[in-house]
């Protein structure tokens, strides 16, 4: 039988601290029940020091006093029934729903922290996503099962992004592969949140998006488990159930700041910014949950969405994420007022899967050759720009002046499409060759001669 | 495995704080040693001792642990079972097969599955040289079993036995647990040889003597062999900050370079990456051997979603299976991919005991530890009297990519060859990523008799002076971003062309060519030269007064570019023929200068 406790010692931030404790196990789910009211707030066991324990309390903890609440020990670890049902439910940062459905019964639960992939479990992600956005498709490829995080800043249109490739990925092959969205809004404006559901809505998606949200004005405790129910949920439907499922989850960078807030009431010895020491392993708990397994049919694709304070990318959060993750698609700041959308930054941009996922049998023969020149030649673009900002544009070489009308068109065309713009990847190369011919065949140099003869267009 | 006895004292936990747990009444626990925790009998280390109070870091999730539960005693240090059955498998931080957990849990790894290692039911066919009335030394070698189709496993008398041959098995087969030969030592105890014995991780294994590293690893790889060389037996960190190719440049020297054994540690780094070694290596085969690289390669994974306290440890138990392959007289190489999530995981336990950090959170501690690592590399006399040895290649992540950091510059501190990779070059798409102006190799006098005698007496001379004209290049671009190029005399233009051909065709190498992923030395050097070639012809036509525009001929630089794939490794006659297209073309060009 647990016993109730009346009195609580401390309460500092989102932390209360409860004294002369027996019996209760590190990451126990505690009941924190206002006597007054009835109400109850959720916590977790985070710290056990001989009779004393510290909770993390998933709400705000305004109104708690030493000796007003009762605190129960459920007994359980941090579990969520899971089931099909999930799909088309709104849910709040602990799982709890807040659309007016019914609570979620199930016989399966699952225990929200997860446990690592066997890596002799995983099979290597192979197949590639069609996201009909030209910069992506063809330079930074999305491969199912991969974990791609979206870079951003402040003010940049990452959302719309996210929102775009939800509607316009094709993620089975199959018709009959079932697919969904699972949604993660971690400490967002109320505005954002509803820019996506309305977009997934207009995708006619939305019976098949589970959400979780988390509003900025939430308690920051419930971000920590926020991320974690959206992977398990995604967890379940994807191994359990088979379906192909596209993970988003925004931002990030919430995450991370309440993380270290958290540290920071546990008087925890910091590391770079004051983050956490252990930010990495803790963010690698979340990210390294994407993937695919050898005897499942189901994946999970995971795009997190992070804004770089300061567009900062070696700031912690995005140099933490960008060593996890495979790859990270870059937004740029100078490329989005020129109004380029989506304003995808090519060089820093990268899809680590990208080399197995493309290619004959995969896209086209041709997609490695010319994803490598575009790269290579646009930054050159960028040495040239450099130069011609001092020397002038009419002093540069023939080359040079070649090298800045790719540089334009490139922008202008290849990068720069609409929002409801859906190009397929067969276009999109074509688009590529189209505007390396601009440039002198000599400088052509990451191409073979065989594909120059196919591909590339003759004459202008 | 470990047999715990029964009337042992036990621990009961009073503490819990993430992986780190205390534990009191454990006055009879000795520092560092291997203990069970809980009820589902994690497994964990004693890590400080204050009286009766003992601190432990549990290597498996300690969600679902309760104060009160009992942590018992091994009576020994965190060890490694060592023998035959590790080559062409894959383990976790402490040595656990994965394989054998997905038995257990098919797709996740659970905690409380307890301590395994390698296969003990396997039967191996023994070959036993030892006969009776043989004086067996420490570190000595008993036997043989062919442990995969390229790695013959010597048999070891562990390093702190000896004595005299008593009584020997047949050859035959046998599990590691099967006793083959009993030995007598000094003080007339009897001790039982078997295929496998273990040795605690934290223990360098012995050897006689340190030797002298004069041979080059050979890679394959043109910008490491020809321009920053490591020796066998040598130290190097691979720098870089995400998306330069750490991993990539680590794949390539584990699958290419010529070290009969590598140990592969993935600390903390992708689960996908450790996946892709799996699925590669079988199918990869070694130009020496003809047989599949995974036949002689040991595989430890941490994932950054694993344990982190097994992070700490993986680094250990790579070195220790690494030592193991020394001692019977092989080539070991062993790449830690990445030392600084194994720092990470030293800050992060540090932090839990609230020790007082230094630079950026890490423990003062830690230049000591990356020191004891990196000195376990080395080339050695083994105790058995073969020449073995071990080179690590760490690669490191710099937050932000800053090399100032503290692990980046204490790792510095410690090893020979610094292969910076560059952000820019990789946004350029310029892969292996490796800065030659940041770069540094400590071997090249003591391995430059090596390259005289077995490349070309001129080798480390060319590789030099095209170093020097890359360092040149480096000032003139500096220049060109002021004033433009067309503005350069022609010397230095022509200096700017010859470093774009070797910076693209020579430097830039393609993992995923089939001939240039891998390139022998001799070919390695026959490009440079050629490339001086062009070089030396251009700088007696700019005498003649002939300007660069001239000089350079698009055809001639276009398959200098090309002659990494266009040139078969095995067949170097295109190079002879490149120069004859280079003499016939500026010969005739200086001939009509000339008149």
């Amino acid at each position: 039988m647990k016993r109730d406790y009346l009195k609580i010692d401390k309460v500092v931030g989102p932390l209360i601290q409860v004294s002369d404790v027996d019996d209760v196990f590190y990451g126990e789910v505690v009941d924190i029940v206002e006597n007054s009211t009835g109400n109850v707030k959720k916590g977790k066991v985070i710290k056990i020091d001989g009779k004393n324990v510290v909770i993390q309390v998933f709400q705000n903890t305004a109104g708690l006093a030493a000796g007003n609440s009762t605190i129960k020990f459920t007994g359980e670890a941090f579990n969520l029934p899971m089931s099909l049902d999930l799909q088309g439910r709104i849910f709040n940062g602990i799982g709890e729903p807040i659309d007016s459905g019914s609570d979620i019964f199930s016989m399966v639960e699952a225990n929200i922290n997860g446990r690592p992939i066997n890596p002799m479990a995983r099979e290597y992600p192979r197949n590639f996503i069609q996201t009909g956005i030209s910069s992506i498709d063809t330079l930074a490829t999305l491969i199912r099962g991969q974990k791609l995080p979206i870079f951003s800043g402040n003010g940049l249109p990452h959302n719309e992004l996210a929102a775009q490739i939800v509607r316009q990925a094709q993620l089975g092959d199959d018709v009959d592969e079932a697919f969904g969205v699972v949604f993660a809004a971690i400490g967002v404006k109320h505005d954002d949140e509803k820019f996506f559901r309305k977009s997934f809505d207009e995708a006619n998606v939305m019976d098949r998006v589970v959400m979780f949200v988390n509003y900025a004005d939430d308690p920051i405790a419930e971000r920590i488990t926020t991320p974690r129910c959206a992977l398990t949920a995604a967890e379940y439907l994807a191994f359990e159930k088979n379906m192909h499922i596209l993970v988003v989850m925004t931002d990030i960078t919430s995450y991370c700041e309440a993380l270290r807030e958290i540290s920071s009431a546990r008087e925890e010895v910091p590391s770079r910014k004051g983050y956490p020491g252990y930010m990495y392993s803790d963010l690698a708990s979340l990210y390294e949950r994407a993937g695919m397994l050898h005897d499942r049919k189901g994946s999970i694709t995971f795009l997190p969405i992070l804004t770089m304070p300061n567009d900062d990318i070696t700031h912690p959060i995005a140099d933490l994420t960008g060593y996890i993750t495979e790859g990270q698609i870059v937004l740029g700041r100078d490329l989005f007022q020129r109004s380029i959308y989506p304003p995808v930054a090519v060089l820093p941009s990268l899809s680590r899967l990208m080399k197995d996922g493309i290619g004959e049998g995969f896209t086209r023969e041709d997609h490695a050759e010319v994803a490598n020149q575009l790269f290579a030649s646009y930054s050159r673009v960028q040495e040239v720009r450099d130069l011609s900002q001092i020397i002038g544009e009419e002093d540069l070489s023939q080359t040079d002046k070649k090298f800045m009308t790719f540089g334009r068109a490139f922008e202008a065309e290849f990068l720069n499409q609409g929002f409801d713009e859906s190009r397929n990847i067969i276009e999109s190369l074509d688009l590529g060759w189209k505007l390396l011919a601009l440039l002198p065949l000599a400088e052509l140099d990451r191409l073979t001669p065989e594909m120059i003869e196919k591909y590339l267009p003759q004459d202008e | 495995m470990a047999e715990i006895e029964e009337n042992k004292v036990r621990g009961i936990i009073s503490a819990i704080n993430g992986p780190v747990i205390k534990g009191t009444n454990m006055t009879t626990f000795k520092m560092r040693e291997m203990v069970m925790v809980g009820k589902n009998r994690l497994i964990g280390e004693v890590i400080v001792l204050e009286g009766d109070v003992g601190t432990i870091q549990v290597y498996e999730e300690t969600e679902g642990l309760k104060t009160g539960e009992e942590i018992t005693p091994t009576g020994r240090p965190l060890s490694l079972k060592l023998g035959p059955g590790m080559l062409k498998n894959m383990f976790d931080g402490i040595q656990r097969p994965l394989e054998k957990i997905q038995e257990i849990s098919p797709i996740f790894i659970p905690e409380g599955i307890g301590l395994l290692s390698i296969d003990e039911e396997k039967l191996w066919d023994v070959t036993i040289t030892a006969k009776p009335g043989d004086v067996l030394l420490a570190g000595s070698i008993f036997g043989s079993v062919q442990e995969t189709k390229v790695i013959e496993n010597r048999l070891l008398v562990p390093p702190n036995i000896s004595g005299t041959v008593i009584e020997v098995s047949a050859n035959g087969s046998y599990t590691i647990i099967d006793t083959l030969v009993k030995i007598q030592d000094g003080k007339n105890e009897i001790h039982e040889l078997k295929m496998a014995h273990d040795w605690p991780v934290r223990t360098p294994r012995p050897s006689a003597y340190r030797r002298e590293t004069l041979v080059p690893l050979i890679t394959g790889q043109r910008v490491i062999d020809i321009f920053f060389p490591i020796a066998k037996g040598g130290t190097a960190a691979i720098p870089g900050g995400f998306g330069t190719g750490k991993t990539m440049t680590q794949h390539q020297l584990a699958k290419w370079s010529d070290a009969d054994i590598i140990v592969y540690i993935g600390c903390g780094e992708r689960g996908n990456e450790m996946t892709e070694v799996i699925e590669d290596f079988p199918k990869l085969i070694d130009p020496r051997s003809g047989e599949s690289i995974m036949e002689r390669t040991v595989l430890i994974a941490n994932t950054s979603n694993m344990p982190v306290a097994a992070r700490e440890a993986s680094i250990y138990t790579g070195i220790t299976i690494a030592e193991y392959y020394r001692d019977m007289g092989y080539a070991v190489a062993m790449m830690a991919d990445s030392t600084s999530r194994w720092a990470e995981a030293l800050r992060e336990i540090s932090g839990r005991l609230e020790e007082m950090p230094a630079e950026e959170g890490y423990p003062a501690y830690l230049p000591s530890r990356i020191a004891e690592f990196y000195e376990r590399a080395g080339s050695v006399e083994t105790l058995g009297g073969d020449d073995g040895s071990i080179t690590i290649i760490g690669a490191v992540s710099p937050a932000g990519g800053d090399f100032s950091e503290p692990v980046t510059e204490n790792t510095k501190r410690f090893v020979n060859v610094f292969l910076a990779l560059d952000k820019s070059l990789a946004y350029g798409r310029h892969y292996p990523a490796i800065n030659w102006l940041e770069s540094y190799s400590g071997y090249i006098k003591i391995l430059s008799d090596w390259y005289e005698d077995n490349v070309a007496e001129d080798c480390i001379d060319l590789r030099n002076k095209m170093l020097e004209l890359l360092y040149e290049e480096n000032k003139l671009q500096e220049m060109v971003m002021l004033v433009g190029e067309d503005v350069l005399p022609d010397d230095q233009r022509w200096v700017l062309e010859i470093a774009k051909i070797i910076k693209v065709g020579y430097l830039q190498q393609n993992a995923y060519n089939k001939d240039d992923t891998y390139v022998p030395l001799e070919k390695q050097y026959a490009m440079l030269k050629s490339i001086e070639y062009l070089y030396e012809k251009g700088r007696s036509g700019l005498k003649l007064g002939i300007p660069t525009s001239q000089l350079k001929d698009a055809d001639i630089f276009g398959q200098f570019i090309k002659m990494k794939y266009t040139i078969p490794n095995d067949d170097l006659s295109g190079i002879d023929r490149l120069k004859d297209t280079i003499d016939t073309y500026y010969d005739a060009l200086f001939k009509k200068y000339e008149n």
